[in-house]
């Protein structure tokens, strides 16, 4: 079978995965936790539980807020402390529900054994039910519900699942170390998913730099024969995991501008997400672990790991049980070094998108100075939207709406593609972020508008 | 050759006719009615077309005032009431006097009161800034000093101040058309009354943390105790969301709050002198003392006249 690759644009930095042969190690629990009510994609969570309630491990915490939201349950067994604000990765103030630690006693209904259940339930409606009661959400960084993507609007019929174990960011391994170590558990969780859409075939994305995860998953695929399940490997270039590049590259279908991936028949869903659907669904375990990798440019590998984290634990903690800050680290961010946030508050707790501590040094992470734009065209041939991202930086500086709109600012997947290219260092992505975010109050305000003449029209 | 000449001018000049009659019936058909006041308006605004007042510009101002039946809603920050004089007389109108203002940085997290927690090397703007994260102090509700409203201001009036890392306003030349206000993300521009010479007083944070960590972040934060409010005798102070704030329409300028404010978060400006704090403090405690005299004489007075009152009442029974 050929590597497949998206059809425009792309960036290719040194892959760095350096934590790639570090094993998944299991991090011991700290003595408070901090559950956030923020950490899906929509409205925040509605905490449950009371101060001073005693709670187990996998109890639900909070139940969703909204349609687009998900339920948060406890990771780990203790007494409620606060509910109460505090400060999230970037400093601003979200709710949080505090669990001092006591033991380790999880509910019963979970099953903790790691025998292998490949026998999947035959109900649609019950199988959604589980993955939404489990809380399971995107966990390729958009953190959008799981049973909310798996549930596609009537009408629209999905066509191929992808799988995506692209893992396209440099640094990260999280999803590399589980596709090595538990490929059994994705292919199951894969085939669930699968069944729910009503039985489309299914595809797993995976970028050449991984072999030993190509080779593993294949393995597995073949071992536990579930019909139409395939392992692609794809050309290493980033942003492959991009939704909708993957899509681009696996079907050769492009998602239209405002469009959904299941327009085009597609569904994709991140590796981690596929486990984390296994456990859900044949363990009835909810999503409360998940796999972080500590990682750095200037870090031996021996200092680098691939936690199983309880999520809710402080970044703080997990820094201290890896050994601390390196003395030449000058910047941390949470994520991969294109798309991942700086982490001004090192207090913060993991949420369940968090995917790594990466560690750059100041000559990897220093901003150049701006110069002026030389109208090469980099940014352009960079973008894996198509978009013309120095025409949207001048327009921004114009602010010009209308011609951001109509060049498709709206469309920027914020990959980063353009900053990475551009030889003049403009901040091209910044202010793209900000003509994004201004497009699209217009767009929702002309929605909201819209909708709201139809109403009373009706009447 | 002399009939050419003949030829040609006669041709020019009817041409030239035919075409000033087509004109002319032009300009008689397409007539835009334009009120001539509009123009005279325009004249007597300043031309800044800053959009302070809410209008695209001068010209939509003067647009928008010819066709008032008051000038209520419209006011030019820049031109101030002069220039609303003149309009209103164009006009026939009346306005009121309106109080001049001056926009208020409402922060005082200057480097030495607020520490630095990280460092920002991203693109130098607040709204970019903002959108990323809280900022590289502790405090989150703070002047992100980036400067995007020295760049919004067309007046000048704003400039950074290198030591302190907060904007400062020039109020000789700010004209309060509140461009800053809408250009800082973090809302702590405000637009208040100039005050009697230019005195006025105002809490200089805006930050809602509880107490001790708006402290721990920033050593000139206001911590919401609320001593200012109870000290206020002009009711001019409320305190919420753990932050005071002084109503400039009730504020006597008496600078007692000022006094008693435990962090210094309040500020007075124009002052002619320097505020003695211990002098303040010293009246507001005498007058303390004095009510609860007072207060202790009433309730015996009121407790004497209740006495005979009973004795008037067992007498009747």
């Amino acid at each position: 079978m050929g590597k497949l690759t998206f059809s425009m644009g792309g960036v290719h930095p040194h892959d760095s995965k350096f934590a790639r042969e570090r094993a998944i190690e299991e991090l011991p629990l700290p003595q408070t936790v901090y559950v956030s009510m923020a950490q899906h994609l929509g409205a925040p969570a509605k905490p449950v539980v009371a101060v001073g309630d005693k709670v187990k491990v996998g109890q639900v915490l909070a139940e969703p807020g909204g349609f687009i939201s998900a339920f948060i349950h406890s990771p780990a067994s203790g007494t409620v402390k606060s509910i109460a604000p505090r400060k999230d990765l970037a400093g601003n103030p979200v709710m949080h529900v505090e669990i001092a630690v006591e033991g380790d006693e999880w509910d019963p209904a979970i099953d903790r054994s790691t025998d292998l259940v490949t026998a999947i339930p035959e109900d649609k409606a019950a199988i959604l039910d589980r993955i939404k009661a489990c809380g399971v959400v995107g966990l390729g960084g958009a953190t959008f519900p799981a049973h909310v993507k798996l549930n596609p609007a009537p009408g629209k019929v999905a066509e191929c699942l992808i799988i995506n174990g692209a893992e396209c960011e440099p640094f990260l391994t999280s999803d590399y170390r589980i596709m090595v170590e538990r490929p059994k558990e994705i292919v199951i969780g894969a085939a669930i998913m699968q069944k729910v859409l009503g039985g489309c075939k299914c595809v797993i994305g995976i970028e050449e730099n991984k072999p030993e995860a190509i080779a593993s998953m294949g393995a597995a695929v073949a071992e536990l024969g579930y019909p139409g399940i395939t392992v692609q490997p794809l050309k290493k270039r980033y942003p492959q995991g991009g939704e909708k590049q993957l899509i681009d590259a696996v079907m050769k279908r492009q998602v239209k501008s405002g469009g959904l991936p299941i327009d085009v028949g597609a569904v994709v869903q991140n590796v981690a997400t596929s486990l984390a659907v296994y456990e859900a669904v044949q363990k009835n375990k909810p999503l409360i672990t998940n796999v972080l990798t500590i990682t750095g440019d200037k870090m031996p590998v021996e200092r680098q790991h691939n936690y199983l984290f309880r999520i809710g634990v402080p970044l703080s903690f997990i820094v201290e049980h890896a050994g601390g800050i390196p003395d030449d680290a000058a910047k941390l961010i949470s994520g991969g070094p294109m798309m991942g946030k700086a982490i001004s508050n090192l207090d913060a707790a993991t949420v369940k998108g968090s995917s790594s501590v990466l560690y750059l040094s100041e000559a990897a992470t220093r901003r150049h100075p701006e110069t002026n734009c030389i109208r090469c065209g980099k940014c352009a041939d960079a973008c894996p939207m198509g978009l013309e991202p120095f025409l949207l930086n001048r327009l921004y500086k114009a602010a010009d709406l209308e011609a951001l709109e109509k060049n498709a600012a709206q469309d920027c997947i914020e990959c980063g593609c353009c900053l990475y290219s551009c030889p003049a260092h403009l901040p091209l992505l910044d202010n793209i972020r900000q003509a994004k975010g201004q497009v699209m109050g217009v767009i929702r305000a002309r929605a909201a508008a819209a909708k709201a003449a139809a109403e009373a029209a009706k009447k | 050759m002399t009939q050419t000449i003949i030829w040609t001018v006669a041709i020019l000049t009817v041409l030239g006719l035919l075409l000033a009659l087509i004109l002319f019936w032009v300009a008689r058909k397409f007539k835009v009615e334009e009120d001539p006041r509009i123009d005279e308006v325009e004249k007597v605004m300043p031309g800044a077309n800053c959009g302070g007042c809410g209008f695209a510009g001068c010209r939509a101002f003067a647009d928008a005032a010819v066709k008032a039946t008051n000038l209520d809603n419209q006011y030019c920050p820049v031109g101030g009431d002069d220039v609303m004089q003149k309009v209103a007389s164009i006009l026939g109108f009346t306005v009121a006097k309106k109080a001049p203002q001056v926009a208020v940085v409402r922060c005082n997290g200057t480097c030495a009161n607020r520490p630095r927690t990280n460092e920002y090397d991203g693109v130098q703007s607040c709204r970019v800034k903002a959108a990323l994260y809280s900022g590289d102090t502790g405090c989150s509700y703070g002047c992100l000093g980036c400067g995007d409203c020295v760049a919004a201001c067309q007046f000048g009036a704003l400039s950074m101040n290198p030591e302190t890392g907060l904007p400062v306003v020039d109020e000789e030349k700010c004209t309060a058309c509140g461009a800053c206000t809408k250009a800082c993300p973090k809302h702590i521009i405000e637009l208040r009354a100039k005050g009697p010479r230019g005195m006025r007083e105002f809490v200089s944070c805006v930050n809602k943390d509880k107490g001790p960590v708006a402290k721990k972040a920033c050593a000139a934060a206001c911590i919401g105790c609320g001593l200012c409010a109870k000290t206020c005798q002009h009711g001019a102070i409320t305190v919420t969301d753990n932050v005071a704030y002084i109503d400039f329409t009730k504020c006597k300028l008496c600078r007692e709050c000022e006094a008693v404010c435990p962090t210094g978060a309040i500020h007075g400006v124009n002052f002619p002198k320097e505020l003695d704090k211990e002098a303040v403090k010293k009246r507001i405690a005498d007058r303390k003392a004095k009510a609860a005299e007072a207060a202790k004489a009433a309730a015996e007075a009121t407790a004497a006249a209740a006495k005979p009152a009973e004795k008037k009442e067992v007498a009747n029974g």
